[in-house]
């Protein structure tokens, strides 16, 4: 038995289009360096140069959130089911539409940080 | 019961009511497991966003960001629209609502009933095609003015002020405070406000899963995080997907005769997560869990009758919470 991970869509380029991949590790480190090895270029797009979990990147460890379990260090196990996920806010549509008038598409220079 | 001098008054205040037949059973001599849901569908024009819209145009009045007569442009799809929309007629502005042009029947009916105009944006284009035409309409229209729901901290004031008082006027003994997760503002305010009053209690998070059609991101760096989002006052935060917060909806009116919006069933999935969790650890548990709105808005999409899987597929590509 494996860990079992989602992959979005705007990271399948990677997977060679696979919708969901199979790792292994104890922690979400480990698990991210095995999927990396099998699928080269992944690690760069969940994990910052500094090593800190990409700030538009969610990861969760059976629907939930690893910033809330140890972050890159929550533990993970066979049978886990992992998925990794964009940030996005409620209102999709909404929330780009509004984000765009107030501060450009990227965001205003002071939102605070997410992790 | 109440009276109120007029609907802008009567904003809030709204029940919580137990759910005896939903909370898990517990062991003889085990303490009890309780959830409590509160109705915000009891508000003015039936959802939480009335709050948020009330206090975000009072503030906007106080700081002369707002002067009679202005217009309001809002980007929105859903709820937020509708509560602007009645708080704009009464305090005499007009409001200008931007959505994709494949949002619910009801909910444009809704709107323009309010006295809302409405620009569609195409729905092919997904939020790019919304981006490029809400900076349109702003480029041509200067003088609107924009409230900005996802980074106003007078949305989560509201429920720093309103909505946690309420709770723990109510149910002084609560442990646990459920809600979803979207412009922030519900969690942020009223967790705040719970962390400062109940020693421990955990304020959980539960954020609706949509169908990957929804996000249109061409690739990560389009994320968002809101501007109000602060991760320290949350304890925990699940994602939940279609099929689960479908699944609840139904329990919460086969169960307890509660006739709710899908994303009630998106945070009542969370909160029987952690009450069973206390029920297997032994501890009392007071959960209580925001019920948005009710389910009128939604019926169109049929996802309240035939199987789970045709109800799955039925919300497939559409943003249901």
């Amino acid at each position: 038995m494996a860990i079992e991970v989602r992959i979005p869509t705007i990271l399948r380029n990677y997977t060679g289009g696979a919708k969901i991949v199979e790792g292994s590790g104890d922690t979400l480190t480990g698990l991210i360096d095995d999927l990396d090895a099998k699928h080269s270029g992944l690690k760069g797009r969940l994990i910052t140069p500094e090593g800190g979990l990409h700030r538009f990147v969610n990861i969760y460890v059976n629907d939930e959130d690893v910033r809330f379990l140890g972050a890159l260090e929550a533990k993970v196990k066979d049978g886990d089911s992992i998925t990794i996920l964009p940030a996005v806010a409620g209102g999709a549509l909404g929330f780009a539409a509004a984000a765009a008038l107030v501060g450009g598409w990227s965001r205003p220079a002071s939102a605070p940080k997410a992790d | 019961m109440a009276r109120y001098e007029s609907l802008l008054d009567a904003c809030g205040g709204t029940p919580l009511v137990g759910l005896p037949r939903l909370s898990p059973a517990v062991p003889e001599g085990a303490p009890p497991v309780r959830l409590w849901a509160k109705l915000e569908d009891r508000n003015p024009t039936g959802s939480i966003k009335d709050r948020a819209a009330l206090f975000m145009v009072r503030e906007a009045e106080e700081s002369g960001h707002l002067r009679p007569g202005d217009t309001i442009l809002e980007p929105t799809s859903g709820n937020t629209g509708i509560a602007l929309a009645m708080v704009a007629k009464l305090r005499g502005y007009r409001l200008v609502c931007v959505m994709p042009e494949n949002v619910s029947a009801e909910r444009t009916q809704l709107l323009r009933m309010y006295g809302a105009e409405i620009i569609f944006s195409a729905a092919a284009g997904g939020s790019n095609q919304a981006v490029a035409t809400a900076k349109q309409i702003a480029a041509e229209h200067p003088d609107w003015k924009m409230l900005f729901q996802y980074g106003n901290p007078a949305n989560a004031r509201a429920h720093y002020e309103t909505t946690g008082p309420e709770l723990l006027h109510d149910l002084p003994t609560i442990t646990h405070f459920v809600a979803g997760l979207g412009t922030t503002g519900t969690l942020m305010g009223t967790g705040r406000f719970l962390r400062e009053k109940v020693e421990g209690i955990q304020i959980i998070a539960a954020e609706p899963r949509y169908g990957e059609l929804v996000y249109g991101l061409r690739n990560i760096d389009e994320g968002y995080v809101p501007e109000l989002y602060d991760a320290s006052v949350l304890t925990r935060r699940f994602s939940v997907g279609t099929r689960d917060a479908v699944l609840r909806t139904r329990q919460l009116i086969e169960v307890e005769g509660i006739f709710a919006g899908f994303s009630t069933g998106a945070v009542l999935h969370a909160a029987l997560a952690v009450a069973l969790e206390a029920v297997k650890a032994g501890n009392r548990a007071d959960v209580a869990f925001v019920v948005p709105d009710a389910g009128w808005k939604y019926l169109s999409t049929g996802a309240y009758g035939g199987t789970l899987n045709e109800a799955e597929e039925a919300l497939e590509g559409q943003l249901w919470a």
